[in-house]
């Protein structure tokens, strides 16, 4: 099985199933994992899915597309890396990823 | 306090179910005025996904949001509603009785409308901007700290911080130069989402030191009684540094948000407004629900949900509107009458 592991702004750490081809956003929401708001539910037109990927991840996950470093410009404390969790797609590849959500989204 | 316009149905909300409630409020007659606090109609449709395919609608095997919204505007044209955009629906307020029902409904903008019926059509809430992440912005908001421009006079000879890449930052950063004495653009990347010429005279008045560009975030404000001095920004190199300025400007997209609904008097549930399933109705009689806002049990938050609690909202809606006239159903495919209110008989 794949696994995500969210760590949130004050340091806890919770790391669940994911199913490959659903995105980090959708592994979020199904499993209670907070930080995440979702309020667009994935159409990357809201910014409130913010996280940031561990440093050993950036490369792997890749930069965000076009559509999606516009939408960045709506989220807060945005940095090198970071990305919306509706748009990076869950892969075997990606089995072990870690990302932190902000302390506030949108 | 300007005309009091009358008719018989107010609709808080034009996104999709409110503008199909005018199609069914119209075939009995029943005249719409419309209001939403976007500057243009179609509500999630139009503002989330435009672009995007929807896939259940039921007669279309694939629309795209914005290609909904329009079919949706040109099947209601028939009735002519009236649109007040722009406008946020602050007050709801009781003058008729509960047999005979008449609200005044108020905007911000100071449209006064008293309607039979009011349709609550609201969503997920009235789109409102965004704040920007900076702690305590709040106490600065409407003296120094502004989402939108109402008078420009108030940046006269004021150093205006404005924040964002986009056409409404781009748009008012190129306006107020000839009226602020200084104009700072800030954005977090040295690329801008506004129409390209926008952002070509931009980078000329910058190119000539008329105009300020920073490419940094905002962090964090300074200032005391609602009035800034400075505004703190991280830049690209993550280093700290304040700017002076007396005003900011800030573009940070839309957020929706329950609203002044909240103080209308109705019965709410997790900021959702029951109603009763067999009318639509609220808690308050002649005040009617219907879309995301609402909840019952069983409630999906669909678009072709929203379509049928309008039909049945407005089959009661009627009984408020012409007391006496007797509501006889009938087919449009069938009911001259009916399809002489189409303009197709
Ligand atoms: C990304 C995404 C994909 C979706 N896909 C589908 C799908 O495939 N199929 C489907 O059926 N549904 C889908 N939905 C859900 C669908 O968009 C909603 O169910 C629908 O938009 C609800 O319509 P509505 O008219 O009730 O409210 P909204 O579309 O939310 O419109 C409400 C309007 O009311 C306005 N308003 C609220 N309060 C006030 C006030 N006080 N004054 C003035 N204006 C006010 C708001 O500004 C807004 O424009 C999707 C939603 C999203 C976000
Ligand atoms: S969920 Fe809205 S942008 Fe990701």
């Amino acid at each position: 099985m794949t696994k995500v592991t969210y760590i949130d702004a004050s340091g806890e750490s919770r790391t669940v199933e994911a199913q490959v081809g659903s995105t980090v956003m959708e592994t979020a929401l199904r499993n209670s994992v907070p930080g995440i708001e979702a309020e667009c539910g994935g159409a990357c037109a809201c910014a409130t899915c913010h996280v940031y990927v561990a440093d050993e991840w950036t490369e792997i996950v890749g930069k965000p597309s076009q559509m999606e470093e516009d939408m960045l410009d709506f989220a807060a404390d945005v940095r090198p890396n970071s990305r919306l969790s509706c748009q990076i797609k869950v892969s075997e590849a990606l089995d072990g990823l870690v990302v932190t959500t902000p302390v506030k989204q949108g | 306090m300007s005309e009091i316009i009358q008719t018989d149905a107010v609709i808080v909300g034009a996104g999709p179910v409110g503008l199909f409630a005018v199609f069914e409020l119209g075939l009995l007659d029943i005249k719409a005025h419309l209001i939403d606090i976007l500057p243009k109609v179609g509500g999630q449709c139009a503002e989330l996904y435009p672009e995007k395919p929807i896939y259940d609608i039921p007669g279309y095997p694939i629309i795209t949001g914005q290609g909904l919204v329009e079919a949706l505007e040109k099947q209601i044209h028939p009735f002519r509603p009236t649109f007040h955009l722009g406008e946020m629906v602050e007050r709801v307020e009781t003058l008729g009785t509960a047999e005979k029902p008449l609200y005044r409904v108020a905007t911000d903008a100071g449209t006064t409308i008293e309607a039979k019926v009011v349709i609550i059509a609201a969503g997920g809430g009235s789109f409102q901007p965004k704040r920007p992440p900076t702690p305590g912005v709040e106490a600065y908001e409407g003296k120094s700290v502004f989402y939108s421009v109402r008078k420009m006079e108030h940046f006269r000879g004021r150093r205006v911080m404005v924040a964002g890449g986009g056409d409404s930052a781009l748009d008012w950063a190129l306006n107020l130069h000839p009226v602020a004495s200084r104009v700072i653009l800030v954005h977090r990347r040295d690329e801008f989402r506004a129409a390209p010429h926008s952002v070509n005279a931009m980078r000329a008045l910058v190119a000539e030191n008329k105009m300020d560009l920073a490419i940094a975030q905002l962090t964090g404000l300074k200032g005391a009684d609602g009035q800034l001095s400075a505004v703190t920004l991280r830049g690209a190199d993550q280093s700290a540094f304040d700017v002076e300025c007396d005003d900011l400007l800030a573009f940070y997209g839309l957020t929706m948000k329950l609203g002044p609904i909240a103080d209308w008097g109705l019965n709410l549930h997790e900021n959702l407004i029951p109603v009763d399933t067999a009318t639509f109705e609220t808690s308050a009689p002649g005040i009617f629900a219907v879309g995301d806002i609402i909840t019952y049990p069983g409630k999906l938050k669909l678009i072709l949900s929203g379509f049928h609690e309008g039909a049945l909202a407005a089959q009661r809606a009627h009984r408020h509107v012409y007391p006496d006239k007797k509501l006889l159903f009938q087919y449009t495919t069938s009911s001259t009458n009916l399809q002489r209110k189409l303009g197709v008989s």
